[in-house]
């Protein structure tokens, strides 16, 4: 293993696949996020109205399933090149 | 006929499809014609079991009373499957390499196929599914009353109830028999009920819609009036405890993967890992499709439905009461759908789970080791499976008898949501940490478990099953144990505050148990199976091939996996092991390959555990132990050391051989050198007696010698006898210090002193025409050596320059110096014109002399030189690079004692 000539850089293809990776790690925390920030509204009769809160969770809802739906595509090709172990070492 | 008979001629239709439907598919499988069986859309589509009547019916009575908490539910799956990177994909990954067929097994496999994992998790599974169970029987009895209760035609009371739920029971245990246990397939999937269940899910999905369209479109008259009406409504502002909605949002994510019939469906029946990244999307859209309609249903239903009508039964009740009979029967069934798949896959993933880890140990145990010849295993194995889906359906069945369905949907679905995510944190840390061990698992499980049981299960069942002394003032009424306010911290919702404590103490006590136990030798490899199965997909552990007989392990095969596929896998393998196609009926060896191969078809069927036994059983050993394992590396540690030995041994004889061939060149080298030696001697020797012999005879035979010829002639002859014992001296000289029989003088002195001594001795020798030049400051060196050989060595060099100098008027300038390493060059420097070239390489041989015609000595001073200089530790060297002759002499200033015997040549 240690025989196989290190690189410091990898190609830009999967340089690429490597940075969809990460976004497809960051879409959930993203979404936890977003799915959170309505604590921060003010609740009761003077505050957000109720179609409101279900137009932003929706659209949130929407944005997510689009993002996840386009990471997916593009995710397609997801053999390993590397171990995962491996990672890391070249980027 | 009457709208209550349509609906239930409806509804046998619809069964009537669903088998049908789950029929075909089964024989296109079997056909291998199933390809569009295991496309993506379906495995997304048989996902949607997480939406059940609980959400169908539910989500709308839980919007119309707390408002948008119910999209926590859909929200957490969502965050799960929008990261499938994280989790979901190893998840599934696993499941496949080590072919896990239920999270029992898979939480038994990780901590080294402990049975008492496995049957922990299933009692936990079955005790949180159950009242879900009977929460769907619930759902659709309810929902058929109240269809007849709307349309005028009530039934006959609580015993029509009771006998809609019996059918609905019976029905779904018999579908779930005929489908899920026609086969043990080695890799437990089931095509006819995963295509029925995705059937099931467009039809909820679009009945739901349906529903949710009319609500919009036909009766509030567009999306603008629609998002007024809700505004105006009694749930028409923001309102939310930010505790419940993060807990919620947390707990049905968890539920997402820990829910026995999503894992089932999810990990189990995954046909290919890519289907899942499909999934990741669609599954969401889905989730968001369902709930998009629920907060304009339950607004319409509060505003139009009287007062006291029953909110989780909006779906079904407002297009009754709007008089859309067609619509609330496409509701109805969206319901029925609901219902029935979640009833399906649940009884189907606890009934693998009960089968392979309650049923089969225990009857291994009573039949004692006879597995491999007694009764048809497989047929135990599907019986048992059979009698588990019966028992699980069963007992929903007779939950909701005792219940008598009474608590809001909602709540019973949250409390077994807590439930299943108490394996949360042992999943979780067994995918992603080596150090997780059996025991914390065990001691996780049990104290969340334990919590959840005590702080949430038990109160939320009511009836007085928890006495109410306990809740107001703990057990034994210590107060900080009341089951609500757990170490006195009241004032949290009953929900949150028990998923909070349950979760995080089950965390806690697996991470310090973990922390402080040690894992045996299976854990720990299943463990870095587990944790590294994204870098690569080895074996799980490896049979040690014993005397296990293949024809015992072929009889046990057929029991389990079926005559056919047992014989099919047991050639395949052997053509496997013989690298060529073989005869029907041909065996493969026993080899720890073919076992580990075997143990794989068979978990699939039975579950890791049972088929580890099963496979010890036969094999003999229960399973490798660690003393195997070391045995096995024993030997493998004696091998590599044999062949280490024999390696050194042939390098040493190579060795040896190389030194023989040395030796024996140089034995013939010495040979010859000492033949040219004797001759050299003889030669040396001749010459001068020769000389003798001739003037002794003249003065001998002759009379007439006159006196002075007379004493001329006796000079020459005691002249050459003074040459002869010269040269005998030196031989014998030379004889002492090649052999390093020397005994070396060592004392202090002073270099100046030893010089002083050489050119006084060497001036007394013969004539004074050499004059010697010396810078005696530089001189003043401390020595420890032998002075007198040095001495020698320097009056040697001073004579030859005299000998040898060829100038005019003869100078040796010799010049000390004291080096930095401890050691001392003095050289000589004469003004002549040297040696030449061609003699350089000879004067330290013996007998060599530089000019022959000046010969004074017997040619052996130079030789003598160097082999004092060596005995004294330092060397004398010609250097030829000088003008003139230039000798030089380095030695250490402390001479190390003489080493008889060692030479440096």
């Amino acid at each position: 293993m240690s025989d196989r000539p290190r690189h410091l850089f990898v190609e830009r293809q999967t340089y690429r696949r490597r940075r969809l990776q990460d976004a497809a790690r960051v879409l959930p925390v993203l979404g936890i996020v977003l799915i959170l920030v309505p604590l921060l509204w003010a609740e009761g009769a003077g505050g957000v109205a109720m179609s409101s809160a279900v137009i932003y969770l929706f659209a949130v809802w929407a944005a997510l399933v689009g993002a996840a739906m386009g990471l997916s595509i593009f995710l397609r090709d997801d053999r390993e090149d590397l171990p995962e172990e491996r990672r890391g070492e070249a980027e | 006929m009457n709208t209550v008979n349509l609906l239930i001629a409806v509804c046998t239709v619809y069964v009537a499809l669903l088998f049908l439907v789950a029929f075909v598919a089964e024989r296109s499988a079997l056909r291998g014609r199933g390809r569009w069986l295991r496309s993506p859309m379906v495995y997304t589509l048989s996902l949607s079991i997480y939406c059940t009547a609980w959400t169908f019916y539910g989500a709308v009575g839980y919007a119309a009373r707390s408002g948008l908490e119910y999209i926590t539910i859909y929200l957490g799956p969502t965050i799960v499957m929008i990261g499938w990177w994280w989790v979901l994909r190893k998840l599934v990954r696993v499941g496949r390499a080590q072919r896990v067929t239920s999270i029992a097994d898979l939480i038994s496999a990780r901590f080294g196929k402990s049975n008492l994992l496995a049957v922990g998790v299933t009692i936990l599974a079955v005790v949180g599914t159950t009242p879900y169970i009977a929460l769907q029987l619930q759902s659709v009895t309810l929902s058929f009353a109240s269809f007849a209760d709307a349309v005028g035609q009530p039934g006959r009371g609580d015993g029509a109830r009771v006998s809609t739920a019996l059918w609905v029971a019976m029905g779904l245990a018999l579908f779930t028999v005929l489908f899920g246990t026609r086969n043990l397939d080695a890799n437990e999937r089931h095509h006819g009920v995963v295509m029925a269940i995705a059937v099931e899910a467009v039809v909820k999905l679009v009945a739901l819609l349906a529903v949710g369209v009319f609500v919009v479109w036909g009766l509030s008259g567009g999306v603008s009036e629609t998002l007024a009406r809700i505004d105006a409504s009694q749930i028409g502002h923001w309102q939310m405890d930010g505790g419940r909605w993060a807990a919620l949002t947390l707990l049905s994510g968890a539920a997402c993967l820990c829910l026995p019939r999503m894992f089932q469906v999810m990990v189990v029946e995954n046909a290919d890992e890519a289907h899942l990244r499909t999934a990741s999307w669609a599954f969401p859209g889905y989730l968001l499709l369902m709930s998009l309609f629920v907060v304009p249903i339950a607004v319409m239903g509060l505003e139009r439905l009287p007062a006291g009508a029953n909110p989780d039964l909006f779906v079904l009740t407002l297009p009754l009461a709007e008089g859309q009979t067609a619509l609330a029967i496409f509701s109805f069934l969206g319901g029925f759908s609901s219902a029935t798949s979640m009833v399906i896959v649940a009884a189907l993933a606890l009934a693998t789970m009960v089968s392979n880890h309650i049923v089969m140990p225990l009857w291994l145990r009573w039949t004692g080791g006879r597995a491999s010849v007694s009764g048809d295993v497989r047929h135990v194995v599907l019986l048992s499976r059979r009698i588990s889906i019966a028992g699980v359906v069963a007992l929903g069945y007779v939950y909701y008898r005792i219940t008598g369905g009474g608590a809001a949907l909602a709540s019973i679905g949250l409390v077994s949501f807590a439930g299943v995510a108490q394996v949360l944190p042992v999943m979780i840390g067994g995918l992603y940490w080596r150090g997780a061990t059996r025991l914390g698992a065990l001691a996780g499980l049990s104290v969340g478990f334990g919590l959840w049981g005590y702080s949430l299960f038990l109160p939320s069942l009511g009836g007085g099953i928890m006495p109410q002394a306990i809740l107001d003032q703990g057990l034994f009424g210590i107060g900080w144990l009341r089951p609500q306010a757990l170490f006195g911290i009241e004032g949290i919702d009953p929900l949150v505050h028990a998923t909070l404590w349950s979760l995080l103490l089950n965390a806690l006590s697996f991470l310090i148990v973990s922390l402080a136990s040690f894992p045996t030798p299976l854990e720990r490899l299943q463990g870095a199976q587990f944790v590294n199965v994204l870098n690569q997909a080895g074996p799980a552990r490896s049979w040690s091939a014993g005397a296990a007989q293949t024809e015992d392990l072929m009889v046990m095969a057929q029991r389990i996996l079926g005559a056919r596929e047992a014989q099919a896998f047991f050639e395949q393998e052997a053509a496997r092991q013989s690298g060529r196609p073989v005869r029907p009926g041909e065996l493969p060896e026993p080899s720890p390959d073919f076992l580990q191969r075997l143990e794989r078809e068979l978990s699939g069927s039975v579950g890791a555990a049972t088929a580890h036994a099963m496979v010890a059983q036969i094999v003999g050993g229960a399973s490798v132990s660690v003393h195997e394992l070391l045995a096995v590396a024993d030997e493998t540690a004696q091998m590599i050391e044999y062949s280490d030995r024999l390696e050194a041994q042939s390098k040493e004889l190579a060795a040896t051989a190389a030194k023989l061939r040395e030796a024996n060149d140089k034995l013939t080298r010495l040979s010859v050198q000492k033949d040219a030696f004797l001759s050299q001697i003889s030669h040396e020797l001749r010459t001068p007696m020769t000389s003798i012999r001739a003037f002794s005879e003249i003065l001998r035979d002759s009379a007439d010698v006159s006196p002075e010829e007379q004493s001329r002639y006796c000079s020459i002859i005691h002249d050459e006898s003074i040459r002869l014992t010269r040269l005998l001296d030196d031989l014998l000289d030379l004889s002492v210090l090649e052999n390093g029989q020397v005994n070396l003088n060592i004392r202090q002195g002073d270099l100046r002193a030893a010089l002083d001594k050489a050119v006084s001795a060497a001036a007394a020798e013969g004539d004074a025409g050499l004059r010697v030049l010396r810078d005696e400051g530089a001189e003043a060196i401390a020595l420890e050596t032998d002075f007198d050989r040095l001495g020698q060595v320097f009056i040697n060099l001073i004579a030859n320059a005299r000998k040898y100098c060829d100038a005019a008027v003869p100078e040796l300038r010799i010049a000390a110096q004291s080096l930095s390493d401890g050691r001392v060059r003095v050289d000589f420097i004469d003004n002549g014109t040297g040696i030449p070239p061609e003699a350089r390489d000879l004067i330290f041989e013996k007998f060599a002399r530089a000019s022959p015609q000046m010969a004074g000595g017997a040619g052996l001073g130079l030789s003598i030189c160097r082999q004092i200089m060596e005995r004294l530790g330092g060397a004398v060297d010609y250097l030829p690079s000088e003008r003139h002759a230039h000798f030089r002499v380095t030695l250490p200033a402390v001479a190390a004692a003489a080493r008889p015997g060692v030479r440096r040549s």
